[in-house]
């Protein structure tokens, strides 16, 4: 017979044993021979996963909708397996910054933002409330059922309020007694609650223990094991369908509900404080990725054999099913295994509340309560110069508080829905951090207002979209708002948001959550700007591994503070023994002696402040350590520098490589121009010095022949007038030496003027010809002329075309055969050119200097003896002409016979198409 | 017996003008129109003067005045050059293989004539 002391004086029984173990779990701690270091422990503690929730509410769900409560156990195995270095990332960020809970890494993350802080914390607490009832309904219900022993009277709802809420307020009060023993012991929530921990891990035992029996006891006891079960199962066609996947629309919700758990394997604020904030060294990370999936393995086997039992066991449908587990051992009058059971569903509810009110009070104290006070209320927290019991007090009230809301929410809500949808509402809730907690470890683009944004449009629609409708099917809203929508207005019906349907309620929920979580996140974080503080942070966030150990961060206070002021600001936030540990282990590192050092270095202000930040977050830390650091506190823009040089290195170095490699790229170019100017200078000089000697070479002559005229005025006639005919040919001479060099300078400079016309070359020609009939009749020259008609146009200049064909003339007049003097012109079209060729018969050009005669100066010597020399330009400067038409002027023949010079004229590209078109 | 002077020069006015003032002082002129034409002028009539231009055609006036310079038996030769750059290192460099004077054109008539006189010894005639 099982009657309610007995039930009760197991329950305070199993929680003294719960004490106990915290209790020498802590007093090992305090003699540093803790043993939550241990791999077992760690991957037991975080099986507070499973809450009453698993334990009760999946058979529930496993018997109305079959293989669905898989998924929540799928994700969390998905995380530890697949995304455990998401994992590790997350425990190595909370480490190196000291932080105290998912508010304070999110915050932490977007420059210590208080604002961010505190909407997280509300987030969720709102969230959380809930869940946290829903432990508490489980214990009471369960208490309920199981004092009706050996009746099975399992009401689907509405059971006796008195009692149940008796019992229910007494189970919060118990556990706000526990969670403040062992989770408020210390002020620093970056330390271990090592008791809370261990007793934890005991609690997963227990409640393992207790489903494996009943899951044994079914399907060995009441059937020959799990064939037998199924197989009587299946002969139930409603049975038949749980254990299939045909209903409409399955996939979607299994995509929902694990992506759902696996966010909320790490984001709900317990599984991050037993994950991050619990965890004594990675390494513990490697066991536990493997055991927590086993575990959850283990709990899950017997919940569809418990559920077809239960099924087949009470056909008529009158047990809730979330209480099979209870029911069918009280049905067969089993009650140590009842008892057990009973237990065990209370390790559950235990285990959750207790971890659960611990993180969220550290987020209350430090991300709601303490801000306020340390701004609203300055001056009177300033004189207090013990800081500990405040934050001390603030954190047990916020325990209690937030228990007495959990037993509020129960006794007024709790009783509308199961208790799988109330556990979803939660992790829908929790999942809204995803966008800023995932973005933002990696990606630095995430920035304050973005996470702001995205996190309270998101908890605006989940608030929405599942938050409201709950309370309107409790009655606490009218419940036509689920059906017509606000006001009327379907198109904000909550389950149909913007007309979106087809959809269960809860992957509705979470596409709109998402698209307007995530999409704000990414929208806002890139089109607003990013404070230094929140670059700084997402460095040290995203680069965790870089800046691990050492580094910048240390760097981020500048300025003065004295050691006294800093010890007095920790001892007032930790007590005077941490802060005296802290401090004598910091100089006693350094080899400091304490009392000569005066004035604190970055360093110590740094460990001051992250000390500060496991008691108080990080937000207020920073509050506090700016008002005794002075002067110039943070200049965020040389840590900026400081964490580019440092993540940069490499890439310096690279660049660096590159930049020698340039260099002397950049050498040898020089060089190379250097000497092609050494070149260029010798070459001016020794263009200079011929000018020059051509110069002087006829202005000798006209000297000479004036000074003898002038010396010798008894010279005869004859010979006077030779000498005045070769002063003035001397003085032409001079005078055309004169004007090409300035010409080849203009057209080297590109200072020629050059007037364009339509040309008609042989017309052209012509006239260069008739400029030189003089000496051709004069020196008995056949002159034969062959001129192609109907020659196009070209453009061009005629003096300096007329230049160039009046010098090869001369020349051909020049060294053509003395006695029987030949010369032909010709214009004719070849290709795409018009060629004039002038031909002569003279002696010819050596081959080897074809292309030396177009250098400036060069002259022929060759029986030439009498002549006066030309310039020596003439060739050169025709050939530039030439070219300046795109043309080409070339010596095309030369033997002993004679020479022949071309030159070739291109004609324009429209010529060139018009004549295609022919 | 008049001392002879040989003309080393390309340009055929320039080579007018000095055979013209050498005679006028009373030497007897030969004349050649490169380098390879004035060695063999040396060779077979050795001058008592050159006046060498340096730049000639086929042997440049440098190459003329080494070889002279490399004969005992014309060391008695006087050689003065003719130069139309004007560069001191065409100078010095003359100096160097021997040359007795230096004229730089365009040239002072009077100073040629004045110049061949000295080095052979010639006193100028009071007219």
């Amino acid at each position: 017979m099982l009657v309610d002391w007995i039930i009760i004086l197991s329950s305070i029984g199993y929680l003294l044993v719960l004490f106990a173990i915290a209790y020498f779990a802590d007093k090992r701690a305090e003699r540093g021979a803790g043993i939550t270091s241990h791999p077992y422990i760690y991957a037991l503690s975080l099986g507070v996963y499973c809450t009453s929730w698993t334990f009760y509410g999946s058979v529930g769900r496993a018997a109305s909708s079959g293989l669905d409560f898989l998924p929540i156990y799928l994700g969390p195995t998905l995380v530890f397996v697949l995304w455990w270095l998401v994992v590790k990332k997350i425990i190595r960020i909370t480490k190196a910054h000291r932080i105290t809970s998912i508010a304070d890494f999110i915050s932490s993350r977007y420059g210590k933002s208080t604002p961010l802080s505190a909407l997280v914390t509300v987030i969720a607490v709102v969230g959380i409330v809930p869940y946290i009832s829903l432990q508490l309904k489980a214990v009471a219900t369960s208490f309920n059922v199981l004092k009706q022993y050996p009746e099975v009277i399992a009401p689907l709802n509405s059971p006796p309020i008195a009692t149940v809420a008796d019992t229910a307020f007494w189970v919060a009060l118990v556990l706000a007694i526990f969670a403040i023993l062992f989770g408020t012991r210390h002020i620093d929530n970056s330390e271990h609650h090592d008791g809370v921990v261990v007793a934890i891990a005991f609690e997963s035992v227990v409640k393992l223990l207790a489903f494996l029996a009943v899951g044994i006891f079914v399907t060995f006891g009441l059937y020959d094991g799990f064939g037998d079960l199924f197989q009587q199962a299946s002969r139930v066609p409603e049975l038949l369908q749980l254990m299939t996947f045909e209903k409409e629309g399955a996939y979607t919700t299994w995509v929902t509900l694990t992506t759902l758990s696996m966010v909320a394997a790490v984001c709900l604020p317990r599984q991050f404080q037993v994950i991050a904030v619990e965890n004594v060294n990675e390494p513990e990370l490697r066991k536990g990725v493997w055991l927590f999936p086993l575990y959850l393995l283990a709990i899950n086997i017997f919940v569809l054999p418990i559920a077809l039992g239960g099924m087949l066991q009470f056909p008529r449908g009158d047990v809730n099913a979330d209480t099979f587990i209870l029911t069918l051992p009280m049905a067969h009058e089993q009650e140590m295994l009842a008892l057990l059971v009973f237990l065990g569903g209370l390790s559950a509810a235990t285990s959750m509340v207790i971890v659960a009110t611990i993180a969220l009070s550290t987020m209350v104290c430090n991300d709601l309560v303490m801000p306020v006070l340390l701004r609203w209320n300055w001056l009177g927290l300033k004189r207090k110069s013990d800081f500990t019991g405040v934050l001390l007090f603030v954190r047990r009230s916020s325990i209690i508080l937030i228990l007495l809301f959990g037993y509020a929410y129960f006794r007024f809500l709790g009783e509308s829905d199961a208790l799988v949808t109330i556990g979803l509402i939660s992790f829908a809730a929790v999942f809204q951090f995803a966008p800023a907690m995932i973005g933002g470890m990696f990606w630095k683009g995430g920035n304050r207002k973005g996470a702001l944004v995205g996190l309270s449009l998101g908890f605006v629609v989940w608030a929405y979209t599942l938050l409201l409708p709950a309370f309107a099917k409790s009655g606490l809203l009218p419940i036509t708002f689920i059906a017509a929508g606000p006001l009327g207005i379907e198109l904000f019906r909550p389950y149909e948001l913007f007309g979106l349907q087809g959809l269960d309620h809860l992957t509705h929920a979470l596409f709109w959550t998402t698209v307007f979580n995530a999409g704000a996140y990414v929208f806002v974080s890139l089109y607003t700007r990013h404070s230094a503080i929140e670059r700084v942070q997402g460095a040290l966030f995203v680069d965790v591994y870089r800046y691990a150990d050492q580094g910048p961060r240390s760097q981020l206070w500048q300025g003065s503070a004295s050691v006294e002021d800093l010890f007095n600001l920790l001892v007032r936030f930790l007590g005077r023994a941490r802060a005296d540990r802290a401090f004598s282990g910091y100089f006693r590192d350094r080899g400091l002696e304490r009392r000569r050092v005066i004035t604190a270095d970055a360093d110590l202000v740094h460990l001051t402040e992250r000390l500060l930040s496991g008691a108080i977050g990080a937000a207020s830390a920073r509050v506090m350590i700016s008002s005794v650091v002075k002067g110039e506190v943070v200049r965020l823009e040389e840590v900026m520098t400081i964490l580019d040089e440092t993540s940069q290195v490499i890439e310096y170095s690279q660049s660096l490589e590159q930049k020698s490699k340039e260099l002397e790229s950049t050498t040898a170019q020089l060089r190379a121009a250097n000497e092609r100017l050494q070149e260029l200078d010798r070459l001016k000089d020794e263009f200079l010095s011929t000018v020059s000697h051509e110069l002087r070479t006829p202005l000798t002559s006209i000297r000479s022949f004036s000074e003898i005229l002038s010396d010798h005025p008894d010279l005869e006639d004859e010979e006077k007038s030779r000498f005045l005919e070769i002063i003035v040919k001397e003085s032409v001479r001079l005078t055309r030496l004169i004007n090409q060099v300035l010409d080849l300078a203009k057209i080297e400079a590109g200072q020629m003027e050059w007037i364009f016309e339509d040309l008609d070359i042989p017309q052209v020609v012509e006239n260069s010809m008739d400029t030189m009939s003089a000496i051709l009749s004069e020196k008995e020259i056949v002159l034969d002329v062959d001129f192609a008609t109907d020659l196009p146009m070209i453009r061009g200049d005629r003096d300096r075309l007329m230049q160039v064909f009046v010098n090869l003339l001369s020349n051909a007049i020049k060294f053509c055969d003395e006695e029987r003097g030949w010369v032909k012109v010709s214009v004719f079209l070849q290709g795409q050119e018009i060629v004039i060729t002038v031909a002569d018969n003279g002696q010819g050009v050596p081959w080897q200097a074809r292309e030396r005669i177009f250098e400036k100066f060069h002259q022929s010597r060759e029986g030439l003896a009498d002549k006066p020399h030309g310039t020596g330009l003439g060739l050169s400067i025709s050939r530039q002409i030439v070219e300046y038409f795109d043309g080409r002027l070339e010596l095309v023949d030369t033997s002993s016979k004679g020479s022949v010079f071309g030159v070739f004229l291109p004609l324009q590209a429209e010529q060139v198409i018009a004549k295609a078109g022919e | 017996m008049p001392q002879t002077v040989l003309v080393v020069e390309d340009e055929p006015h320039i080579v007018d003008s000095l055979s013209f003032l050498m005679k006028k002082a009373g030497f007897d002129v030969f004349i050649a129109r490169d380098g390879d034409a004035a060695l063999r002028m040396v060779e077979s009539r050795p001058p008592d003067l050159i006046l060498l231009d340096i730049m000639l055609p086929r042997r440049d006036g440098f190459e003329v005045l080494k070889y002279v310079r490399s004969n005992d038996a014309w060391k008695e030769m006087r050689v003065i050059l003719l130069t139309a750059k004007g560069r001191d290192v065409d100078r010095l460099k003359g100096m160097e293989l021997g040359a007795d004077d230096f004229v730089t054109k365009p040239f002072s008539t009077k100073d040629v004539v004045r110049l061949v006189k000295q080095h052979l010894g010639v006193e100028e005639k009071l007219a």
